[in-house]
């Protein structure tokens, strides 16, 4: 056992408990808080059916951004489904044996790191050439898009330059999951990638990153518009009636 | 000596290209403090402690209280990404230039204050995060920018994650309010809407006196008995009307309009001196209690009176309230099952939807055939439509989504001619506020309502220019008012604004029903 697959062992369970019960916590005072008032923006679905359907729309298709900023939506879809396919293809390191459609991603887009990497220095790009974001993105906006972008190259580079030993690697993954310890290869690109994304799981439920439960919960979106048809009252709304 | 500073429009852009940022431009515009009298008419603290550190703590605390009481404020102050994407889409920013009217920087004059306290982030890496502890200066800082937001919700429309920057903004005055830091133009109302009943301090029998001085007038000008009640037991329809219809111009036309509704139409209805006003400025201050407190009145109203309907007037702040709210503060509106609700729903006549806004009950009587229009005394007038903010993005009408659109253009056509619609992408849930809303309305702020008003100008240059537009309807007591001060700045006739039941008022015929 080198130092280094000790020191990923550790830092990965480490990572994981910190990313599970940070966004546990965090999901959990999203449910527990109530929202008072009906505030779905218009024009809002008036059925729970179409509710998700709206829902379904801002999150596949950033529908709402569309109608605000072609850039950025543009650049953002680009920016999410390459990721998406990123992380299909990532696992085929994680599961044996791996399921047919992700094979499918796994062949039919090779290149999809790349153009991750593009899109996300296309929205760096703006925070420098847009006035109106520079003014708007703090330290942590740029770090978030920097951490992203090294987690994409470097991954690339092991790839492209490194010709990094998968089948070690997966043996690596598929113990840490079964608590059966496995050596880690020796190469620098892969220490580089595994350390940048461990990082990313740590600052998850710290960070911005909390869109992807936000989403979920937010009130404008996701309710029915029905107020006069039902009454919508929260637990401590109602105790205002008691008194 | 320095005079006062002469407002002037800001020039209208030959493109939608955003200017560059004017930091600061709107930093020392700060609406009057509200003084402690008014602070404590409304159970208010009277003013900021003597001590910060206690004000500190209050706020902090009540911050605190809200984010466990509104998802909303919680979601929003976690799920921004900083994209951008609203940076251009408030008025007052348009208007401005001053990027804190930037909705997300707006919203982060709150979150870096949140962060700070509230995150483990914020608490370990301050400056990375762009975290700040509570000062003096950050709490002015949130009063005058968070007094320079109308929350309109334009900005919450085209936000990926559905941000709503008034969500935030209500959350900002309510701590304030809480530490002893309200504003005066609204506290001062909702002190005597609760006193005496209205947001203007008119008495019961100064409203009486105003509206038979209104149903003698009527008679001269059209030889008819239009009555307009007051406290009548017993009548099927309770209105109401935000009160500046008693007696402000334009106002004042759409209530003879309702009046001419309910007569052609044969339906009995009362005004209540107990509630005579719709406007509910606790909305503005984000405050569920003061809200509900002012809409208690008309539930209280309601059952007195034993009305079946509860029909209401044009304003736009207040039918969200109505629409939106009402259901959940009062129990006025249906589908309830605890004792509280169902004691006035049990007396409500639910064939019609409760409440209802003035422009459903009477599309509904055009759409029956039950009231008839010479659409030809409109022919003076080339009508265009402004969406106001809070029927636009905070309501609905009728059945089905963006009833609130259609509905009131639905009637202007079947009362008018000539209908043109401003260009898109101003109208409809992308609408512009008017520049006055959300507790603005007042003078001191006059230069920001001017300003923030350019966007909607620049609309209706664009009809008045190709269209011969000479008249913007709305539906909004506070549209009315801030148009009829701030057109004149853009070189337009006050009374180029006008309400919806104005032209219904025009055009309706009485005597050959
Ligand atoms: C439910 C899934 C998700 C949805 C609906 C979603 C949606 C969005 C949207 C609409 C934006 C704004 C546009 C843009 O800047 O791209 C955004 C930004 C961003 N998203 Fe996501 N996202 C999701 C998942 C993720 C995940 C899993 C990650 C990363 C691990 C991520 C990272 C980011 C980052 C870093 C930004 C900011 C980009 C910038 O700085 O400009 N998102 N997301
Ligand atoms: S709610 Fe309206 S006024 Fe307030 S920030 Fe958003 S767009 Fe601007
Ligand atoms: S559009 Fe929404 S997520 Fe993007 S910066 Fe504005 S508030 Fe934040």
């Amino acid at each position: 056992m080198t130092v280094a697959t000790i020191f990923f062992t550790v830092l990965y369970y480490a990572a994981a408990a910190i990313f599970v019960v940070g966004m546990v916590v965090k999901i959990a005072s999203f449910v527990r808080t109530p929202a008072p008032l009906k505030i779905p923006t218009p024009p809002a679905p008036t059925t729970t059916g179409g509710v998700l359907l709206r829902m379904l729309r801002e999150i596949v298709l950033f529908q709402s951004l569309f109608k605000s900023n072609r850039w950025i939506w543009f650049l953002g879809i680009l920016f999410h489904a390459s990721l998406l396919l990123v992380l299909t293809r990532h696992l085929f390191g994680f599961l044996q044996p791996t399921w047919f459609w992700a094979v499918w991603v796994q062949t039919y887009f090779p290149y999809a790191g790349f153009v991750m990497v593009a899109a996300l220095v296309g929205l760096w790009g703006r925070r420098f050439l847009v006035e109106r974001i520079r003014y708007i993105s703090t330290y942590s906006d740029h770090l978030m898009l920097a951490l992203l972008v090294g987690i994409g190259a470097s991954g690339l580079a092991m790839r492209f330059i490194e010709d990094t030993d998968l089948v070690t690697m997966k043996a690596f993954f598929i113990g840490l999951m079964s608590f059966d310890l496995q050596p880690l290869p020796v190469q620098l690109g892969l220490y580089i990638h595994l350390l940048l994304v461990a990082l990313l799981m740590i600052v998850f439920p710290f960070s911005k990153l909390l869109h992807v439960p936000g989403v979920f919960f937010s009130p404008s979106r996701n309710q029915t518009d029905d107020p006069r048809a039902k009454r919508h009252l929260a637990p401590w709304a109602a105790k205002l009636e008691k008194t | 000596m320095t005079g006062p500073k002469k407002i002037e429009a800001p020039a209208l852009r030959q493109s939608t290209a955003v200017a560059a940022l004017q930091p600061d431009a709107m930093a020392g515009l700060k609406c009057y403090v509200a003084n402690e009298k008014i602070q404590q008419a409304i159970g208010l603290p009277g003013k900021l402690a003597a001590d910060w550190q206690e004000t500190h703590d209050a706020a902090i605390a009540k911050m605190g209280e809200l984010l466990g009481k509104y998802r909303s404020l919680k979601v929003f102050m976690d799920a921004c990404v900083h994209c951008g994407a609203c940076t251009d889409k408030c008025h007052y920013f348009i208007g401005t230039g001053d990027p804190k009217n930037m909705p997300v920087a707006r919203q982060d004059l709150m979150r870096s204050v949140y962060r700070r306290y509230f995150t483990e982030a914020g608490k370990l890496f301050p400056d990375l995060v762009g975290a700040r502890d509570l000062s003096k200066e950050v709490l002015d800082e949130w009063y005058t920018y968070y007094w320079q937001c109308s929350e309109c919700r334009r900005c919450s429309v085209f936000c990926p994650f559905g941000i709503d920057t008034a969500e935030v903004t209500m959350a900002a005055r309510h701590i304030l309010d809480t530490v002893g830091y309200g504003q005066k133009y609204t506290n001062e109302i909702i002190g005597k809407v609760n006193n005496i009943g209205n947001n203007l301090g008119l008495s019961g029998p100064a409203l009486q006196n105003t509206l038979e001085g209104l149903e003698e007038d009527l008679k001269e000008d059209t030889g008819l008995d239009i009555k307009f009640p007051l406290d009548v037991q017993g009548a099927e329809v309770l209105l109401i009307t935000p009160s500046a219809d008693f007696f402000a111009e334009p106002h004042i036309e759409s209530l003879i309009g309702y009046g001419k509704v309910f007569h052609a139409a044969g339906i009995s209805w009362t005004l209540s001196s107990h509630a005579s006003e719709f406007g509910n400025f606790g909305l503005f201050n984000g405050d569920y209690e003061m809200m509900r407190k002012v809409a208690l009145r008309v539930r209280k109203a309601a059952l007195e009176l034993g009305v079946k309907r509860i029909v209401v007037g044009e304003c736009g702040h207040a039918w969200r309230v109505a629409y939106s709210f009402w259901n959940t503060l009062t129990g006025i509106g249906a589908g309830a099952d605890d004792p509280f609700a169902v004691q006035l729903q049990s007396q409500l006549d639910h064939r019609y939807k409760q409440p209802a806004h003035i422009c459903e009950l009477t599309w509904d009587l055009i759409q029956q055939g039950r009231i008839k229009f010479d659409k030809s005394a409109n022919d003076h007038r080339i009508i265009t439509f402004h969406d106001s903010c809070n029927v636009a993005r905070g309501s609905r009408m009728g059945d089905a989504p963006g009833g609130q659109f259609e509905i009131p253009r639905n009637i202007i056509r079947a009362v008018a001619n000539k209908y043109v619609e401003m260009p898109q992408g101003t109208t409809r849930e992308a609408t512009f506020c008017c520049g006055g809303g959300g507790g603005l309305l007042t003078d001191e702020l006059l230069e920001l309502r001017v300003k923030g008003a350019l966007p909607r100008m620049e609309a209706l240059q664009q009809v008045v220019d190709q269209q011969g537009v000479n008249f913007m309807a709305t539906i909004c007591a506070i549209c009315k008012a801030q148009f009829t001060k701030v057109l004149p700045y853009y070189n337009h006739k006050m009374s180029m604004v006008g309400g919806v039941h104005q032209l219904v008022s025009t055009a309706i015929r009485l005597g050959d029903k």
